[in-house]
């Protein structure tokens, strides 16, 4: 069978590549797909709760232990970033869903490229939803069972609030964009499951999830930071509400998170392009 | 019979070499992480709840090498949820053979063996690491503490499986005891307090699995009070909950009924 390259309808301009009233109607559909799933909110959330008291008993033995600032973190910092990880985990998408490569493999995907929305915007508009829904649910439940249990920590800049806003904003954005990629690899590998497997492993470890990557030795953390976008999945937006760094290192951060995710989404619309060259369609 | 299905599966899975070589170290690595996280931790923190590095290991390998038993024997169960969604259930009663077996045996999963052998290589070097003296009731001990966290956690595997045949998208439910037990296992049971200890630790039974045994090999009294035999009562909690899980399985298979027609 030869390469078919798919012919897509596009909107006559180049830019925008979708408008505006149209992605946001992507999102709320987005929106509302997920919160059909009610049954998998609930046990989802009621999971984060157990782990979150799991790991903030520990983290809290861990402060003990460490004798006042581990990793720069007091208490109170350690126990909201154990609740408002586990809130973060569904908002930001940390587990990787297989639907790309799964309609790569079968050949649906040809349907995505045949509308006259690039497939990154409308997957991108999609999870954007995804994540509105999480977090009304899967991020306040166990932050606010966090709350009622043990002293979290409140903020004391005002700037806080909006910046730890965007920081989860645009963490949401970068691991789409890593997940698209991943995703993407069907495009060559026609199973992806290698990649997903290799990319649930090695970002929920790097992106702050086990243990603040400030435990981590100096170099290591450096590099992390610096050499790749896992830190800003999660590590990001919890360190700008726990208040790590004076306001200057969260405005840091952001411009961090911004940054990765423009060079994320580029190199998702790059691998996409060379997919769409590459794809052979599977069946009829 | 069983042999022969699972001899299908595993000669089917070798054959793709590469793909399966990726799997298995990639499920290697995986269990690695887990304990790869208990060092990073003790390196921030020297003591954690009253354990060094050493004693915190061996606790934390423990609970990983049972764990990595029971998901080899029992961590396709939770292929039950998909099977029951789409009434393929019925297919698989209609047969001569245990409903059980068959389930496990269809898509018996060769790759996880690698956690299993790191999974043991890993506690032997913990019981040396924590100098663990070799006394026969210490020997015995460390065999059996494995054993029957095997058994422990592949009965809460099971039970959480059976959730499915009440509550359909019961699986994520479900982790949060099978997944989370994982975790509470792993670390000194000093390290939770309150209704969290009492309720995880002793009315689920997960402080049995790994820290009172690990409390008899490290030759070491319990700071939360409790004699020195509670570290042999592993056998007795596992039993308890297969029976349980094993009970619960027999009363969702007999009240099954199949979705649609």
């Amino acid at each position: 069978m030869g390469n078919l390259t798919a012919s897509v309808g596009r909107t006559a301009a180049w830019w925008p590549p979708v408008r505006y009233r149209t992605f946001v109607a992507l999102v709320s559909a987005g929106f509302r797909r997920f919160s059909t799933y009610r049954q998998a909110t609930l046990a989802g959330a009621f999971t984060n709760i157990v782990f979150g008291f799991l790991r903030c008993f520990v983290i809290l033995a861990v402060a003990r232990g460490g004798g006042g600032r581990p990793g720069g973190y007091d208490s109170a910092q350690l126990v909201t970033y154990i609740w408002i990880s586990q809130g973060l985990i569904a908002t930001v998408g940390m587990w990787g869903d297989a639907t790309l490569s799964e309609r790569i493999r079968t050949g649906d995907v040809v349907a995505d490229l045949l509308r006259p929305v690039p497939p990154v915007l409308s997957y991108l508009a999609t999870d954007l939803g995804r994540a509105g829904f999480a977090v009304l649910t899967r991020f306040v439940a166990p932050v606010l069972v966090g709350a009622l249990a043990f002293d979290l920590y409140v903020p004391r800049h005002a700037l806080t609030y909006p910046l730890f806003a965007v920081a989860v904003l645009l963490a949401t954005v970068v691991s789409f964009a890593c997940r698209y990629i991943v995703n993407a690899t069907a495009y060559w590998l026609l199973d992806a499951r290698g990649p997903l497997m290799a990319w649930s492993l090695v970002s929920n470890v790097l992106c702050g999830l086990y243990f603040p990557l400030s435990f981590l030795p100096g170099w290591l953390e450096l590099a992390l930071w610096w050499a790749t976008p896992f830190p800003y999945l999660l590590q990001a937006p919890v360190d700008v509400l726990v208040e790590r760094h004076p306001v200057a290192g969260s405005l840091g951060l952001v411009a961090g998170s911004l940054a990765w995710s423009g060079l994320c989404l580029a190199g998702a619309w790059y691998v996409q392009k060379r997919g769409e060259h590459r794809l052979v369609v599977q069946g009829g | 019979m069983y042999a022969r299905l699972v001899g299908a599966q595993v000669r089917a899975q070798i054959r793709y070499k590469v793909s399966f070589t990726v799997d298995l170290v990639a499920t290697t690595l995986a269990a690695g992480l887990d304990l790869g996280t208990v060092l990073v931790l003790f390196r921030v923190a020297p003591d954690i709840a009253g354990f060094g590095v050493r004693q915190g290991f061996l606790i934390a390998s423990l609970a990983s090498c049972g764990f990595a038993s029971a998901d080899f024997v029992m961590g396709n169960i939770d292929r039950l949820q998909n099977i029951i969604r789409l009434g393929t259930l019925d297919a698989v009663m209609v047969r001569p053979l245990s409903v059980l077996c068959q389930l496990l045996a269809g898509e018996f999963a060769l790759r996880r063996v690698g956690r299993v052998i790191q999974g043991i290589t890993v506690y032997g070097v913990a019981l040396a690491a924590a100098h663990v003296r070799p006394t026969p009731a210490h020997v015995v001990l460390a065999v059996l503490a494995p054993l029957c966290g095997l058994v422990f956690f592949a009965s809460w595997f099971l039970a959480g499986a059976t959730i499915s045949f009440w509550w359909i998208d019961s699986g994520e439910f479900a982790s949060g005891f099978t997944y989370g037990g994982r975790d509470f296992v792993a670390y000194p049971v000093t390290v939770y307090s309150g209704l969290f200890r009492r309720v995880f630790g002793y009315g689920l039974g997960f402080a049995f699995i790994a820290y009172y045994p690990s409390l008899v090999l490290l030759d070491r009294p319990d700071p939360l009070g409790l004699p020195p035999w509670t570290g042999w009562c592993a056998p007795a909690v596992a039993m308890l909950a297969a029976r349980i899980a094993s009970a619960l399985w027999r009363i969702g298979v007999r009240q099954y009924m199949s979705t649609g027609s």
